[in-house]
């Protein structure tokens, strides 16, 4: 019996002379934890029902094809791609996905009156944001990016299928499917920052979300200083089929990758470190959640 | 150069006396002036208390301010007002709390999908304790409850005492100094709460200091070291349950005197009285007398004189209200409670 409490001692020594071991097995910890539930509670069956949204409409495009000339060639194809994943993947499928994993990461422990169990366990409250962040963004990345290529292959493969394969894997498919990937992922990212915190601030987060969705909406008729505030304007600046915005979109010059993307990750940065913050000073009582 | 060898005797009394504080400090549970209010609402008022190892029990009605000391003591509610601190550590420091602290929280709720084993393991991986370490530690906590046989069922499966007693090990696995149970017999049948109870007594024998909320006025007297009687959010009693009985000077003492002629010992008593009796009133069964008395001594002197006369025969003299019950009445009665 000592021996046992002996080695989980020692353990505990070791780890407090070296916190960053502890700190990354405490995020693990949560991370296999978070997961798990992300994936396989009663909650996950509606974000697999988002995820496949997308696929499902490309499935019944490739069945019943328009007549459309985009449709009918490969280049075609890529505005077509364009099209749907700004509109429906990106600014659909990935937003209200990313709102539905990290609003609840910490809403739907209150929730479900759990949440105190890591309250009450020795994790710093800063540990335990990344850790759950890290579950968010490993479940949205994985599932909506499966969303991004599978979409890609049920619009070029069922008709075009040796002349897909030379598109991705000889031509510049291959790319612009890494880019879209990469795109997604930035959005997993910086939506997920943002939900974490709504999730952490307002008891009932559904109206934030909706702002925040309209606020990305109207992102086209903003004027240039505004629509920097906000996530999709450097999403959009990273396609790689650009897409009109329509003859009202107020016109405003790209965001070049080398600062949309490290401007993503410092505003995530920044908001994750306001979620410790805030965590630090969270109290638990259930009543009235 | 008298001055400055004052000067340096002082700093260092100070010094020396500000240590023993906190080493004084590092084996006490301490609240210093401690109030918590939900907006508008009192929580607790005001509560100064050090709380030594042993079976601490927080005893009041629902509301009066139990399950906000716990989860003040926990970090799970920040204070408004005051200072606590748990064997030297802060609630604010989650990290070094709860290597020393377990809490059975009485939220009756669970992560969902996990067995009793996962819901354990987890936890004690949080604390750093890896492969067999965290197989033997979750083994010995269950055993702890006797939940070895249910260990890997979901614990959405569990009846309520069940759940009940997997939170306790989950909060004793890592083998805390200090355990914190809110209603921890809630739920659970007369033989679970007798082992739970041995359970307590053992920790406690074993040094740990055991803060225990209930309303089970009957089991708090059977196994507590001492008490803490809340009211209102206000601490009004705290001691051992005898200690606080003896502070209520101003409540009458009852005594339950058996005997054979109640009537006859009654008329003897206030024949012979010299102010210390207040009341006497016969037992519903007729074959004893209650008395209250302001001066117990002085009542047993006089008992003694009564049953030296040989005319009435005594067969036991107890006190009828030296149990926590009869103490937490009395304080919250519009005469004792604040």
């Amino acid at each position: 019996m000592s021996s046992t409490i002996d080695s989980a001692t020692t353990s505990q020594k070791g780890a407090r002379e070296m916190p960053w071991g502890l700190w990354v097995q405490q995020t693990l910890s949560i991370l296999s934890q978070e997961l798990r539930k992300n994936f396989l509670s009663r909650r996950a069956l509606l974000l697999y029902l988002l995820a496949a949204l997308p696929i499902f409409l490309l499935f019944v495009l490739a069945i019943l094809p328009p007549d459309d000339d985009e449709f009918q060639n490969i280049n075609g194809l890529s505005l077509v791609f364009s099209l749907i994943y700004n509109t429906l993947i990106l600014r659909a499928v990935v937003f209200f996905g990313c709102a539905w994993v990290f609003m609840n990461l910490f809403r739907g422990e209150v929730v479900d009156r759990s949440l105190h169990y890591y309250f009450l366990s020795p994790i710093r409250r800063e540990v335990l944001v990344v850790g759950k962040y890290l579950s968010g963004l490993v479940t949205s990345i994985v599932l909506f990016g499966l969303t991004t290529l599978a979409s890609l292959f049920m619009l070029y493969f069922p008709r075009f299928s040796s002349e897909s394969s030379r598109y991705f894997f000889e031509g510049a498919g291959g790319k612009q499917a890494l880019i879209y990937l990469g795109i997604t992922t930035l959005a997993c990212i910086g939506y997920g920052a943002i939900f974490l915190i709504v999730g952490l601030f307002f008891r009932n987060p559904i109206i934030p979300a909706l702002l925040i969705y309209g606020w990305e909406w109207i992102n086209f008729l903003l004027p240039p200083l505004l629509k920097k505030a906000s996530v999709i304007h450097y999403l959009v600046s990273l396609m790689p089929v650009p897409m009109s915005e329509g003859p009202f979109a107020v016109m405003a010059q790209p965001t070049p990758a080398w600062i949309s993307v490290p401007s993503l990750l410092i505003f995530t940065l920044i908001v994750l470190a306001l979620a410790g913050y805030h965590t630090r000073r969270m109290e638990i009582s259930y009543v009235g959640d | 150069m008298t001055t400055a060898a004052t000067v340096t005797t002082t700093a260092t009394t100070t010094a020396a006396s500000t240590t023993t504080a906190v080493r004084a400090e590092e084996k006490m549970i301490v609240f210093e002036d401690v109030s918590k209010f939900y907006g508008e609402i009192l929580g607790v008022n005001r509560v100064n208390l050090s709380i030594a190892p042993g079976i601490t029990s927080l005893v009041g009605p629902n509301g009066s301010g139990k399950t906000t000391l716990m989860n003040l003591m926990t970090g799970l509610l920040k204070p408004t007002r005051g200072r606590i601190s748990v064997l030297g550590t802060s609630p604010n420091d989650p990290q070094e709390l709860f290597r020393k602290v377990g809490y059975c929280a009485q939220f009756d709720s669970f992560p969902r999908g996990a067995t009793g084993r996962e819901f354990i393991e987890f936890y004690l991986r949080t604390h750093g304790a890896t492969g067999r370490a965290v197989e033997n530690l979750t083994h010995q906590a269950l055993e702890r409850v006797s939940m070895l046989e249910a260990a890997d069922r979901k614990v959405a499966g569990y009846s309520k005492g069940m759940r009940q007693r997997i939170r306790l090990a989950q909060s004793i696995a890592h083998n805390p100094a200090v355990l914190i149970l809110d209603e921890p017999l809630n739920g659970l049948d007369p033989m679970a709460r007798a082992e739970i109870i041995r359970l307590f007594r053992q920790l406690a024998a074993e040094g740990l200091y055991l803060i225990i909320s209930s309303h089970i006025l009957h089991e708090v007297d059977m196994m507590s070291d001492s008490v803490v009687l809340l009211n209102n959010g206000y601490v009004v009693a705290e001691g051992n349950v005898h200690g606080v009985r003896d502070e209520i000077v101003e409540q009458p003492m009852q005594i339950l005197i058996r005997c054979d002629r109640p009537q006859a010992l009654a008329a003897r008593v206030f024949e012979q009285d010299s102010g210390a009796v207040v009341e006497a009133r016969l037992h519903d069964d007729r074959q004893g007398l209650f008395v209250k008395t302001r001066r117990p001594d002085d009542f047993y002197l006089l008992l003694n004189r009564v049953v030296l006369d040989g005319d009435i025969r005594v067969e036991s003299v107890a006190p009828a209200d030296d149990d926590l019950n009869a103490v937490y009445q009395y304080l919250i009665s519009s005469d004792g409670g604040r």
